[in-house]
C-alpha cells in the first residue's frame, strides 16, 4: 500500500524517531543517574562525567544481589520447564480426544483464566505454611506453576488442535506407543508453541514481585524485584546506589531481550491470536 | 490473559466429522489407526491447578462468610459481616474507586496509543523494525523497577518538571506523585509507557493480517485515508480490539507493582488498589477476613467485566 517512500513518509519517520527517543528518556536517565557519585543532585539526563561504578559495587553487597539474581534464575528456569512438561502433556488428550470428558476438562482448567490470583491468596499462603514450605524457592516454583497451567494449556491445545494426526499414525505403525510417541514425535512438533511459552512465562515469573515478596519476603532466599524493594526502602532517595540495584536487577532480562528481540516481539504477538 | 472468545467458537466444540458434508468421507477418517491419547497425561497438570487455584480459589470464597483468621483452625459462619465491612470502610471503597478507574483510563489511553504506534511502524518509515524494538523494550522490563524510575522522573525536581520549566511551563510543575488530585494519573501515565509498546505488538500483527487486496480496493473506490481507517481497517482488527481491551482491563483491575513502587497506595488513600488493600490488610493488619472479602469481590468485578466484554463482542461480530 504504501510502495513509495514519499515526503509524507518522511515526516511520520521523524515524529516516530523523536517518540522513540522521549520513550528511551527513563532508561537513560536509569543508565545515568547510576554512574553519577552518590551525593549528586543534577539532572536525570546531565551528563554522569566523570563516570563511576562504585555505585554499583556497593548496591552489589549491601542488597546482596548476586544471590538474588541467582534465586530468580533457579525459580524461572524450574518453573517454566515444569509449566512446559505438564501443559504439553496435558494438551495431548484435551486436543486429541473429543468425547465429553476432554471437553469439559478444557473448558475447567481455562476456566482459571478468570480467576485473579488474590482469591485464592490467603487459604493458599495459609496452606504454604502449615506444610512448612514458607520462605522456600519450592512454594513460588508451585505457585507459578498451577497459576500458569490454564494459558500455557490452552496455548498448546488450541496448537495441537491443528496439527494433523500423520505423524502420529506413522509412529502407532511403527509400534511406538502413546508416551514414547508423544515425546518423540509430538513433542518436537510443538517448537513454535513452546517457544511462545517460554517466552510468555520466562519474562513474567523473572520480572514477578507479588508471589515472591509475600512468600520468600523475610527470608534469605529472596528473587531480585523482592531485594530491590527491601534495598530501596533502606536507602530512601540515595538515588545512584538505587539506581545502580535496578540496573544490575534488570541487565539480565534487557540482555536477553535486546539479543532475541525478534522472537520475543512475535513470541507475544504470536501467545495472543490464540 | 483471558481470550475466552477465542475458545468457544461451536466449530470446534463438534466433532471433526460433522463439519463434511453428508456423503463425503473425512479425508482423515480413511486411514485413521486410532491414535491414543490417554487420559492420566492430565494428571500432572489437573493435579498442579487444582492445589494451587482450584482449591484454595473454592476456600476462598467460602471463608469470605466466616471469621476464619488464618491461624485458628476453628471458625464460624457470620454471613455477609465480611462484606458490610468492605463496602463501609472507607480504605476499601476509595480503592475499588481507584481501581476501576485506573483500569479504564489506562486502557482508553494505552489502546489509542498502542493502535497510532503500530500504524506508524507498519508503514515503510526506514527505522521501523529499530522502532518496534524500542517502543517494546520497556515491556519486558520489571514492572516494580519501572516503577521506581517513574517516581524518580516525576519527583519535584524531577526530569519532568524540569523539562516543563525549561519550555517555559514551570506553572505546571508539581509534586506529581505527592498530589492527590494527580497521582493516580502519573501512575497511568508510566503504565501506559511501559505497555503500550504490547498492545503495539498485538495491533501489529492484526494489521499485517489485513490482505493488501482489501486495501487497493477501497483505494481504487476511492476512500480518503480516514474512511479507509474508519470503515476497512478498524473493523478488521477487531479482533486484537477485544484482545487488548480484555489484557488491560484485567492487568489494571489487579495492579499492585507501579503502586506498590511509585505511592505505596498514597498520598492518604490516593491510590490505593484493591490488591495493594487486600496486602496490607492481610500481612500489615492481620485482617484475613476483610482481606478475603474484598478479593470475593474483585473476582467478581473481573467477572462480570469479562462476561459484559464477552457478550459486546458476541453481538458485533454475529
Amino acid at each position: 500500500m504504501h510502495a513509495r517512500y514519499t515526503w509524507r513518509t518522511l515526516i511520520r519517520e521523524v515524529v516516530l524517531i523523536l517518540l522513540a527517543l522521549a520513550f528511551l528518556v527513563p532508561l537513560a536517565g536509569l543508565l545515568n543517574v547510576s554512574l553519577k557519585p552518590q551525593n549528586s543532585q543534577t539532572g536525570a539526563l546531565a551528563p554522569a562525567w566523570p563516570p563511576t561504578l562504585d555505585n554499583y559495587v556497593e548496591a552489589w553487597n549491601q542488597a546482596s544481589l548476586g544471590a538474588a539474581l541467582a534465586n530468580s534464575f533457579v525459580i524461572t528456569v524450574v518453573s517454566v520447564v515444569l509449566i512446559i512438561a505438564f501443559a504439553a502433556m496435558a494438551a495431548y488428550p484435551l486436543a486429541r480426544v473429543t468425547r465429553r470428558w476432554s471437553r469439559l476438562t478444557f473448558y475447567f482448567v481455562i476456566g482459571g483464566l478468570l480467576i485473579p490470583g488474590q482469591l485464592a491468596l490467603l487459604p493458599l499462603y495459609a496452606t504454604m505454611r502449615d506444610i512448612g514450605l514458607l520462605g522456600s524457592l519450592w512454594s513460588v516454583i508451585l505457585i507459578n506453576v498451577g497459576q500458569q497451567m490454564p494459558f500455557s494449556v490452552f496455548l498448546y491445545t488450541m496448537f495441537l488442535r491443528e496439527l494433523p494426526l500423520d505423524y502420529e499414525e506413522a509412529a502407532l505403525l511403527d509400534g511406538c506407543g502413546p508416551l514414547r510417541s508423544f515425546v518423540t514425535v509430538v513433542f518436537p512438533l510443538l517448537r513454535p508453541v513452546t517457544g511462545t511459552v517460554v517466552i510468555l512465562n520466562s519474562v513474567g515469573i523473572w520480572n514477578e514481585f507479588f508471589t515472591p515478596l509475600l512468600y520468600l519476603g523475610g527470608s534469605d532466599n529472596t528473587t531480585a524485584p523482592v531485594a530491590i524493594y527491601g534495598f530501596v526502602s533502606q536507602y530512601v532517595s540515595q538515588w545512584p546506589l538505587i539506581f545502580a540495584g535496578l540496573v544490575i536487577s534488570v541487565i539480565p532480562i534487557l540482555v536477553v531481550y535486546f539479543a532475541l528481540q525478534k522472537h520475543i516481539i512475535k513470541g507475544f504477538a504470536g501467545g495472543l491470536k490464540g | 490473559m483471558a481470550l475466552p472468545h477465542a475458545t468457544t467458537t461451536p466449530a470446534e466444540a463438534r466433532e471433526p466429522a460433522a463439519q463434511t458434508p453428508s456423503g463425503v468421507p473425512p479425508r482423515r477418517a480413511r486411514h485413521r489407526v486410532g491414535v491414543r491419547a490417554p487420559w492420566w497425561f492430565l494428571v500432572p497438570a489437573v493435579g498442579v491447578y487444582l492445589f494451587i487455584v482450584v482449591v484454595p480459589s473454592v476456600n476462598g470464597a467460602l471463608f469470605s462468610f466466616t471469621d476464619w483468621n488464618g491461624l485458628r483452625p476453628d471458625w464460624s459462619f457470620v454471613g455477609l459481616d465480611n462484606f458490610g465491612t468492605v463496602f463501609s470502610d472507607r480504605a476499601a471503597r476509595d480503592a475499588l474507586v481507584n481501581t476501576l478507574l485506573l483500569a479504564a483510563v489506562a486502557t482508553v489511553v494505552q489502546n489509542i496509543v498502542g493502535l497510532l504506534l503500530a500504524l506508524g511502524v507498519n508503514s515503510m518509515v526506514k527505522s521501523r523494525y529499530l522502532l518496534r524494538v524500542i517502543f517494546f523494550a520497556p515491556v519486558v522490563l520489571t514492572p516494580l523497577v519501572a516503577g521506581y524510575v517513574w517516581s524518580f522522573l516525576l519527583a519535584p525536581n524531577g526530569a519532568i518538571n524540569e523539562a516543563l520549566r525549561a519550555v517555559g511551563l514551570g506553572g505546571l510543575a508539581r509534586d506529581w506523585l505527592g498530589d492527590p488530585d494527580t497521582a493516580l494519573y502519573a501512575i497511568v501515565a508510566e503504565i501506559v509507557w511501559q505497555f503500550a509498546g504490547y498492545s503495539m505488538v498485538i495491533y501489529l500483527a492484526g494489521l499485517q493480517a489485513i490482505p493488501a487486496e482489501v486495501l487497493e480496493a477501497a483505494t481504487i473506490d476511492g476512500a480518503g485515508a480516514w474512511y479507509k481507517f474508519r470503515r476497512v481497517v478498524l473493523p478488521l482488527l477487531n479482533g486484537a480490539v477485544v484482545i487488548n481491551v480484555m489484557l488491560c482491563l484485567i492487568g489494571g483491575l489487579k495492579q499492585f507493582d507501579q503502586v506498590m513502587a511509585m505511592t505505596g497506595g498514597g498520598p492518604g488513600t490516593a491510590t490505593e488498589t484493591i490488591s495493594t488493600v487486600i496486602y496490607k490488610s492481610a500481612f500489615s493488619l492481620g485482617d484475613f477476613p476483610f482481606s478475603i472479602a474484598l478479593a470475593v469481590v474483585m473476582t467478581v468485578v473481573i467477572a462480570v467485566l469479562a462476561a459484559v466484554q464477552f457478550r459486546l463482542t458476541q453481538r458485533r461480530t454475529s
